[in-house]
């Protein structure tokens, strides 16, 4: 590619910057470890990076370090060590991988990461609850537990504005003001609304960024996939919440995808059929079980993971600077209850991807580690092929725990998945000739 | 609105007039019972049932609508419909429990669950997904620790209040309400009186025992089951049962999925069982709700400040190693029984905490994983006695 044209400069940037900006945050992980710093423990559904960063809180996502030691294919040394300790097999990959990086000390493969001095959880999964009772009891720091309420049912998200809503924002409002002052007492530092205000502010550029990119993936072809690219994207989306980094980082990818997309240009591969992803990557063979997919030309366009995993970013909530803390009540009620329902009640929304990217067909990847994702997937695989005559296919692993990643299973259904959609499509083309 | 029917006339009546061992044996009959027959009769005499999923819920609103509050705690069944609406990797209740609606076992008016954890949390929209009924989660507070929790408690029960309404056809005052507490405040003292006699005399009531006299009230309307408990508690302490060389334990890991009663019967044969946290639920809230005010507010504050503990809940003045210790300590426990069911991630999760706890303290416990369908104990039985016979000659 020539070096010069805007293609060369802006195709592939977002890539690029977003893993040096991860290689970045781990080293700045380590200074501030290495400096005794205490941090602040989030996890991805309702970070508050937002409120944290007033507070010059180092930010740690357990969740982000646990699946780096799976991607980096060390995962299992961890497991180990957390089940030598006790916890069960049965037990979440990306708790145990953490327990392991606490008994070392911090040690991780990116670098070294610094011990809590704070940790703030909401409900939106109940493992982040118990999570924190580990760390509270390591550690004795305090555990905050932002009690977020999600939908009531299926269709029932009440509407902003409304009493319903009115209720369940004044008592999130109600737990930041409490969580602010733990903040202060923690950090010994003093609230300062101005720069909440410039946090938020990074944070709606970030948003807004978020919610366009994954619109400009209804691009034929897509501008980027969902389960690769998109996992950067998020980790982006997630470790820079509320920086200047984060904000700038969306606005350059909003300008690439919309290149991209004007350009015809897509992802490195032929694209031959367009696939939504429902429920978490399989990281311990993270690029194989891509390649899986797009050795076929499969391209994943959406996935339910971009949303919960975003913690509803998608939603490009835009926060109103002028009443930061009813209107943070409001975001992040939101942003998290979007994310539950994108694990709870999705199949709308799968439905709304299905139609709106023109999906050839829809992966489902229950895992063992994660039972808020998966415990609902077979029966919304049976809701979504009532309502949608798009072929699925239906595989199980693991997030973190190579045994139960069996490889050659896996390819034996996509291959054949692949050939179902082949022949579907040929019998289509034969009826219509 | 539709008016709803009159109450039916007692549904378990074979237990009136019969001598203790009988009364008992038919208890354990109807708890064992996967067709849940009480349920039937109430629905055949015009009742409606609003079903309630683990651990705990505010049973008083339904009782105050004239419907009846069933506890969907699983059953000893295959479950063959619900297997290909979940993945694996789970628990046994979560299935067996949907199990019991799809193959028209138990049907209802209305299903609500709670975010108790991670699977449990999915219930509301599987079943939702499956029945035509109205299915909802109830958001209990995980943040009980915030000072406007009992607020927003006292708000979501009454936004129960709004569904149970819907089904009973009725309005719901706060009279009714207050009527209900009463019932559910002597239902309480009942239950504290069983587990008390359990403690100080635990050769009266073993473990198996106990456990039916309280799971019916899962299952009977509560003033039958007050009426029972009236009847069964003073014939139960003037039994004339010996006192054997046996160790006072304490059971834990019964807040969720059940154990097989025969698994209980395995547990009492060797060890008298002080105290347990089964059903713990069913006595959550562990003194009178004030029967003054407004009563929603009186049931929240309830579940936040007179209230036990459970894996499932964090309260920050509710340390689980804790609350583990001040059980023992308080119903003088020479050993644990800490089970976990198999797949129940925050069971699982409190054995790490609750071994290291009892490890630093030099107390005793045998650990076990079970599931509620699981029919052999031969094995188990033989460990436990194991177990047993190293604490007596220690």
């Amino acid at each position: 590619m020539d070096q010069s044209t805007p293609a060369a400069t802006i195709v592939g940037r977002g890539s690029e910057t977003g893993a040096r900006l991860f290689r970045e945050w781990f080293q700045g992980l380590t200074a501030a470890a290495d400096e005794g710093r205490g941090a602040a423990y989030v996890f991805v559904m309702g970070s508050l990076c937002e409120l944290l960063r007033v507070f010059d809180f180092p930010i740690v996502f357990p969740e982000i370090n646990s699946l780096q030691t799976a991607v980096r294919r060390v995962a299992h040394e961890y497991l180990n060590e957390a089940e030598n300790y006790g916890y069960s097999t049965d037990i979440c990959g990306y708790v145990k991988a953490d327990v392991a990086v606490q008994l070392r000390d911090g040690a991780h493969p990116m670098g070294r990461i610094p011990k809590p001095a704070l940790a703030v959880c909401t409900n939106a999964c109940n493992t982040y609850i118990k999570w924190g009772e580990i760390w509270e009891r390591m550690y004795g720091m305090p555990l905050f537990t932002l009690d977020v309420p999600g939908s009531r049912g299926a269709g029932l998200a009440s509407a902003p504005g409304s009493d319903d809503f009115e209720r369940d924002r004044r008592y999130v409002e109600a737990q930041l003001v409490e969580l602010i002052t733990v903040c202060e007492r923690v950090s010994g530092k003093r609230f300062d609304i101005d720069r909440l205000r410039e946090h938020m502010g990074h944070a709606n550029t970030l948003g807004a960024g978020w919610q366009r990119v994954l619109e400009l993936n209804r691009s034929r072809p897509a501008v980027f996939n969902a389960l690769s690219d998109g996992t950067i994207f998020l980790g982006v989306a997630n470790g820079f919440r509320g920086t200047a980094q984060g904000a700038a980082f969306f606005t350059d990818l909003v300008e690439e995808m919309t290149y991209k997309a004007e350009h015809g240009i897509g992802t490195p591969i032929d694209e031959k059929w367009r696939l939504i992803f429902v429920g978490v990557p399989c990281y311990p063979i993270f690029r194989r079980f891509s390649e899986l997919f797009s050795d076929w030309g499969g391209v994943f366009v959406n996935s339910t993971y971009l949303r919960f995993a975003s913690g509803g970013a998608n939603l490009g909530f835009a926060y109103d600077l002028a009443r930061p803390i009813a209107s943070l009540a409001e975001g992040v009620l939101l942003g998290v209850r979007n994310a539950m329902d994108s694990m709870f009640f999705q199949t709308q929304a799968l439905v709304d991807m299905i139609d709106g990217q023109a999906a050839d067909g829809v992966v489902f990847h229950p895992i063992k580690s994660c039972r808020t994702v998966s415990t609902g997937l077979a029966d919304t695989r049976r809701a979504l092929m009532a309502v949608r005559d798009v072929p699925s296919l239906f595989i199980e692993s693991d997030l973190m725990d190579r045994r139960v990643v069996s490889e050659a299973q896996m390819k034996n259904r996509i291959d054949a998945f692949f050939e179902g959609l082949a022949s579907r499509r040929q019998q289509v083309a034969e009826a219509s000739a | 609105m539709t008016a709803v029917a009159p109450a039916p006339a007692l549904v378990f009546p074979e237990w009136h007039d019969q001598p203790l061992d009988s009364v008992l044996y038919r208890c354990r009959e109807l708890v064992e019972d996967a067709d849940f027959p009480t349920v039937r009769r109430w629905r055949a005499g015009g009742g409606k049932v609003v079903g309630h999923f683990q651990v705990y819920f505010p049973e008083e609103i339904a009782h105050a609508g004239g419907l009846l509050p069933f506890k969907v705690r699983g059953a000893p069944i295959e479950p063959t419909q619900a297997e290909s609406r979940f993945g694996s990797y789970l628990c046994s209740i979560i299935k067996t429990s949907l199990e019991l609606a799809l193959s028209k076992r138990v049907e209802m008016e209305a299903f609500v669950t709670h975010p108790i954890c991670d699977a449990a949390r999915n219930l509301a929209g599987v079943w939702g997904r499956n029945v035509s009924y109205p299915c909802r989660i109830l958001y209990l507070p995980q943040n009980p620790n915030s000072a406007f929790a009992s607020r927003y408690l006292r708000d979501e029960y009454d936004r129960m209040r709004q569904v149970c309404q819907d089904i009973a056809g009725r309005p719901i005052t706060d009279d009714d309400l207050r009527r209900s507490i009463a019932v559910f405040n002597e239902n309480r003292a009942l239950l504290r009186r069983l587990y008390a006699l359990r403690r100080e005399r635990p050769w009266l009531v073993p473990a198996d025992e106990a456990y039916v006299l309280v799971a019916l009230a899962g299952i009977l309307p509560r003033e039958e089951h007050n009426a029972l408990l009236q009847t069964a508690l003073p014939l139960l302490e003037r039994r004339r049962t010996p006192r054997q060389d046996k160790i006072r334990v304490i059971v834990e890991g019964g807040f969720c999925e059940q154990p097989p009663l025969d698994l209980l019967r395995a547990i009492a044969r060797s060890c008298y069982v002080v105290d347990d946290d089964f059903l713990i639920g069913l006595r959550w809230i562990v003194d009178d709700v004030p029967a003054d005010g407004d009563p929603l507010l009186a049931l929240a504050e309830s579940y936040i400040e007179r209230s036990a503990h459970s894996p499932v809940q964090h309260d920050l003045r509710k340390p689980k190693e804790r609350m583990l210790l001040e059980r023992i300590e308080s119903s003088g426990a020479q050993a644990a029984i800490l089970m976990a069911a198999k797949m129940c991630e925050p069971g699982l999760e409190e054995l790490v905490v609750h071994t290291r706890a009892l490890d630093q303290r030099g107390i005793r416990y045998f650990v076990s994983e079970f599931e509620e369908n699981m029919s052999s104990f031969d094995q188990l039985e033989i460990q436990l006695e194991t177990f047993v016979e190293n604490l007596l000659f220690d």
